[in-house]
């Protein structure tokens, strides 16, 4: 197992120092209402890409500033911060400001005179808000609390992806790093080619899941007891209500941020386990998922930004983990930097392969056969980069 | 018996069952399929789960 970087700082006197610092979470929506209700009072265009930068790019370059942060709390807090209310109020604030910014863009689209290129500009932010909010979900969504479950399912409602709360937690993290994972990433495949195929497989696997567990009650997969559609019924109570109270007019600004909203959280996915591949032990099954499988970030602003998504491998290894208590493992992949930046990078393909893939094959120690290739490049690149990884392996690059 | 998973903690109890899984109250460990994955963190299935020694 890893050892986690144990703090120096005596435990009677240690105090989480980003315990403030992850109000930055729910700040991401009031950034939204402010965007909106800027717009609102001057309608200059601008404002409506101010969220769409600070993702792209506000995000990246603070990282680059800031650094990073490697620092993990001592071991013997971890229990009393794991159970501190506190951190959870601080999940449940983002829900509310979600929906009524959702709710505010609706209005605003259907009462202020605005261009066509506005209306892009308002569904995009609303769509960064509704995505980030996927990982406030995810967050939610791996708590037992019932009250936690349940938040995570309306955070998810203004994406359309509800499913998500499903396939998630009973699918992606029982076969992440395998070829039976729609929302891991195969080496030399490009996000644009990853993205139809996460979409619709986790759709697919979301689905295969309550089917079986419905199986078990001798109910068929139509049951109002399918957490799917319980889920969907909110996003068409959701939209439906908008429709109805805003007019048709609504409508390409509620799908435009639904699906930007879900594939900023697929090119998140993109990124998490880019080319890596657990191996099968004798008796079939797969090896347990170690640190080894994710793609780990310590970049400090992101990592606020996104409750510690970044410390992707602890989040594997323990999914029930609060984020708070989210730890760094010395031997995790680490990528260039944090999320928001690579993201960025990831639509541009060529860049994420000149980026990425000596990256995998460092990771590796220059044995290809370990790394999850999309299977119809396999032998292509198994040939380019021979040599490379014969470098790697002879210690020359 | 009751039976718990290493991961999470997550505990089958046989004589609650788990009816939101689909194992009414009384549903003996022997009859959960192998393949069934703990329902609080789906990183271990039924053969990983321990039996919790209710005396200690």
């Amino acid at each position: 197992m890893s050892q986690a970087t144990l703090s120096p700082t005596p435990v009677a006197r240690w105090s989480d120092p980003k315990r403030y610092l992850w109000l930055l979470g729910p700040a991401i929506p009031l950034i939204g209402a402010a965007v909106l209700a800027g717009y609102w009072q001057t309608q200059q265009s601008w404002l409506l890409w101010v969220a769409f930068a600070l993702v792209h790019a506000v995000l990246p370059v603070l990282d680059w500033v800031f650094g990073e942060d490697a620092s993990n709390p001592p071991d013997s807090a971890l229990q009393a911060l794991e159970n501190d209310r506190y951190y959870s109020w601080v999940l449940y604030a983002y829900v509310p400001i979600q929906i009524a910014v959702t709710i505010g863009g609706a209005a605003m689209i259907a009462m202020v005179d605005m261009p066509w290129y506005d209306m892009v500009g308002l569904a995009i932010s609303v769509g960064v808000i509704n995505g980030i909010a996927i990982n406030t979900a995810h967050e939610l969504g791996h708590k037992k609390d019932k009250l936690d479950r349940w938040l995570a399912r309306i955070s998810l409602a203004p994406t359309f992806y509800g499913h998500f709360y499903v396939e998630h937690n009973r699918g992606h993290h029982k076969n992440v790093a395998t070829p039976e994972d729609p929302a891991t990433s195969r080496f030399g495949e490009s996000f644009w080619a990853f993205w139809p195929r996460t979409v619709i497989g986790s759709l697919r696997s979301s689905w295969e899941l309550e089917a079986e567990r419905l199986k078990r009650f001798n109910k068929g997969v139509w049951s109002t007891d399918n957490e799917n559609l319980q889920s969907w019924a909110m996003s068409v109570v959701l939209f439906g209500g908008l429709l109805i109270a805003f007019g048709v007019v609504v409508l390409p600004y509620l799908l435009i941020q639904a699906v930007y909203g879900f594939s900023l959280l697929e090119v998140v996915n993109y990124l998490e386990h880019y080319g890596l591949l657990r191996r099968k032990n004798p008796d079939g099954r797969y090896e347990r998922c170690q640190p080894e499988h994710s793609w780990n970030s310590n970049h400090t602003v992101t990592n606020l930004f996104l409750y510690h998504l970044q410390r992707h491998s602890d989040h594997h290894a323990n999914p029930t983990r609060k984020y708070q208590t989210l730890r760094h493992f010395d031997d995790s992949p680490q990528l260039p930097s944090g999320y928001a930046g690579m993201i960025t990078l990831a639509y541009v393909s060529p860049l994420w392969f000149a980026l990425m893939n000596k990256r995998v094959i460092r990771h590796y120690k220059g044995d290809l056969e370990r790394i999850q290739f999309a299977p119809n490049k396999r032998e292509a690149l198994m040939k380019k980069y021979a040599s490379f990884a014969a470098d790697v392996k002879a210690g020359r690059a | 018996m009751k039976y718990r998973c290493p991961n999470c903690d997550h505990v089958y109890d046989e004589a609650a069952g788990d009816p939101h899984e689909g194992f009414a109250p009384g549903t003996p460990w022997k009859l959960i399929p192998d393949d069934w994955s703990c329902p609080g963190c789906a990183v271990r299935d039924k053969v990983d789960f321990e039996p919790v020694n209710e005396a200690a």
